[in-house]
């Protein structure tokens, strides 16, 4: 018995589609790369919270550097791990808006540290979302502060050496110890429950910046399939193994 | 009604600010700036006119805090001091690449490094040939007195957003510190959201369903796009050449000898004419107000009646080679400075030029 489309695809048996916030810009990333994941989650939570007009978000450098041709909203490009700075200022000068950063972990973690700190001490009403998938992805997978113990890398080329480069970073504890940051949550994005709990995440840090709660921070472990060289089901078996034991799911602080 | 007032230049630049409808201020201290925020701080102008001021946490956070706001359409600015100012490279040059207007005041003191809090214009070459990387240029106004510094926060924002462009006024130590008469401004009211919206329409205020999304940026990764991009860039700055040079002239009708300087050191060369004219020796002084753009063509004009030019600046020699570029290499130009925050008397800059011009 052949399947008509046409029947399959009536409106009244649609339950997933394509965000009408996000743009039709085929998007960049590599394939089993979770940026994609979040971004369309992104464009979900701005439609169902019907905030598309009223959103300014700030994109990154590295990966994530062109996301701003996904998502169809008003859009700032930040210097290097600047973007917490940026998000302060639109917030300050349009408190009427909601304001959200997007960060990778060489971005937020290493070069914008300072600002990432002291961004969610004052309490900025944003929410910062930070994707770690503890590699460099964009200059061809060099060490980022989030690289695990004896994990390889372009730079770390015998495995990351704690003598020599430092303990993997857990900036998002350092964030939760903040008085500013309201909602500190590490989420990932491998499997339909991840992405549903990931999902209701930004859900919560929209809504707390609606309430004026200060800074939500959202961390979502990520993989780069094509900085460690696994395939993407792989990437995901190995994040689970080696990522999830050190960055451990769940939120961290809500208030 | 005129307001009058005893300010001093740090001072001045923070209640201009609050009267031209400034809407954010981010800085960092460093001497021998800190009493623009200090002043800020004091007026609590986000009570009165809704000016929102913040201390970052650094130079880097306060120049991209510009940005951020910058990018909303908002007149935002900041202020520093020469280390400072380094440390806004990184921003400025972002803020050039995604044409932003925006205010950055250089109170300038002595360097390289660390250096001394005295007053220098060691800056200059960072202020008018770029700084950060690529190919940019910043409006850049240099006042020599209290009054400009008032008067030149409005002058940099009209410019700054009439070519989206930084703006930065280049003053130093002794101008921001010294206390002078200031006639105010009445104050302006901010331009409102819908103002901005309108008038900006690049700006980032939220998208509404009838516009495109609006992206400020600076990234491009097609190489052709962005040499067509930097092409646009330098028509820009040729434009700004074309119409914005500012400059004021003192005894030049009939000058002999010029001295050509800025700011601080514009005063003294001021007073240094007057002591080589008591002595039958005619002397001029041609003074940039505007350095970027830098007034070439003035210089050429007045070159047939010269003997010889000082370029007379607080460096050990920067101004001096747009001098030089923009008259004819047969005509003596020398350069006159001191450096480290030593300043030069009205005698030496005297004597300077008659050593070095007239009987060198």
């Amino acid at each position: 018995m052949s399947v008509d489309v046409k029947e399959i695809i009536r409106p009244e048996n649609i339950v997933y589609k394509k965000s009408s916030a996000l743009t039709d810009n085929p998007m960049h990333y590599c394939p089993g790369c979770t940026h994609g994941v979040v971004n369309r989650l992104l464009a979900e939570v701005i439609e169902e919270l019907g905030i598309q007009e009223d959103t300014i978000g700030v994109t990154p450098v590295g990966c994530a550097v062109l996301l701003y041709n996904y998502i169809d909203i008003d859009w700032q490009e930040a210097a290097h791990g600047r973007a917490p700075a940026l998000g302060t200022a639109i917030k300050r000068v349009r408190p009427d808006k909601y304001v959200f950063t997007y960060q990778g972990d060489g971005d937020l973690a290493a070069i914008g540290t300072a600002e990432t700190i002291h961004t969610c001490n004052r309490g900025e009403n944003i929410v910062m979302v930070f994707i770690n998938n503890g590699i460099y992805g964009m200059t061809g997978g060099q060490m980022a502060p989030t690289t695990l113990e004896g994990m390889k890398t372009a730079t770390c080329p015998y495995g990351r050496d704690p003598k020599r480069d430092g303990m993997p970073l857990k900036i998002t504890e350092i964030v939760a110890g903040l008085p500013g940051a309201s909602y500190v949550t590490r989420q990932a994005a491998h499997t339909a429950n991840a992405v549903r709990k990931l999902k209701k995440a930004l859900i919560k840090a929209f809504k707390n910046q609606e309430a004026g709660k200060g800074t939500s921070f959202i961390e979502v472990v990520a993989t780069c399939n094509s900085g460690w060289k696994l395939t993407p089901v792989d990437a995901n078996k190995w994040m689970e193994e080696h990522m999830f034991p050190y960055y451990p799911l769940g939120d961290i602080k809500d208030e | 009604m005129k307001e009058i007032r005893l300010m001093k230049g740090n001072e001045a630049i923070a209640e201009a600010a609050i009267r031209c409808g400034v809407d954010a201020y981010f800085g960092y201290p460093i001497t021998p700036q800190s009493e623009v925020m200090e002043t800020l701080m004091d007026l609590r102008p986000w009570e009165s006119t809704g000016m929102e001021v913040l201390q970052a946490e650094s130079e880097v956070a306060s120049i991209n805090m510009v940005y951020g706001g910058a990018a909303c359409g908002k007149k935002v600015m900041t202020s520093s001091s020469s280390p400072g100012i380094s440390l806004m490279q990184e921003g400025l040059t972002y803020l050039a690449g995604a044409e932003l207007p925006c205010l950055v005041v250089n109170v300038v003191r002595g360097g390289p490094g660390l250096g001394t809090i005295q007053p220098a214009q060691s800056d200059y070459f960072q202020a008018v040939k770029g700084g950060g990387h690529g190919d940019y240029k910043l409006i850049v106004l240099a006042p020599a007195s209290v009054q400009e510094m008032a008067d030149f926060v409005e002058l940099a924002f009209d410019l700054a957003f009439k070519y989206r462009n930084p703006a930065m006024i280049l003053s130093d130590g002794m101008i921001g510190q010294m206390m002078e008469k200031v006639e105010l401004k009445a104050f302006k009211p901010r331009w409102t959201n819908d103002e901005i919206a309108q008038m900006h329409p690049w700006a980032t205020t939220g998208k509404p369903k009838n516009r495109k999304r609006n992206i400020i940026t600076s990234v491009e990764l097609d190489p052709l796009k962005f040499e067509a991009f930097n092409i646009k860039l330098q028509a820009k700055y040729k434009a700004i050449e074309e119409a914005e040079v500012r400059y004021e002239k003192i005894m030049c009708d009939d000058a002999e000898y010029l001295f050509v300087a800025y700011g601080s050191s514009a005063r003294i060369c001021r007073k240094a004419v007057e002591i080589l004219r008591e002595k039958g020796i005619k002397a001029g002084l041609l003074r940039p107000i505007t350095l970027f753009p830098f007034p070439s063509n003035q210089l050429k004009e007045l070159q047939p009646q010269l003997k010889g030019i000082l370029a007379v600046e607080l460096s050990m020699g920067q101004m001096v080679e747009d001098v030089r570029l923009s008259v004819d290499s047969k005509l003596k130009v020398e350069h006159f400075g001191r450096a480290g925050g030593a300043i030069f008397s009205p005698e030496e800059v005297a004597e300077a030029l008659e050593a070095k011009i007239i009987g060198g």
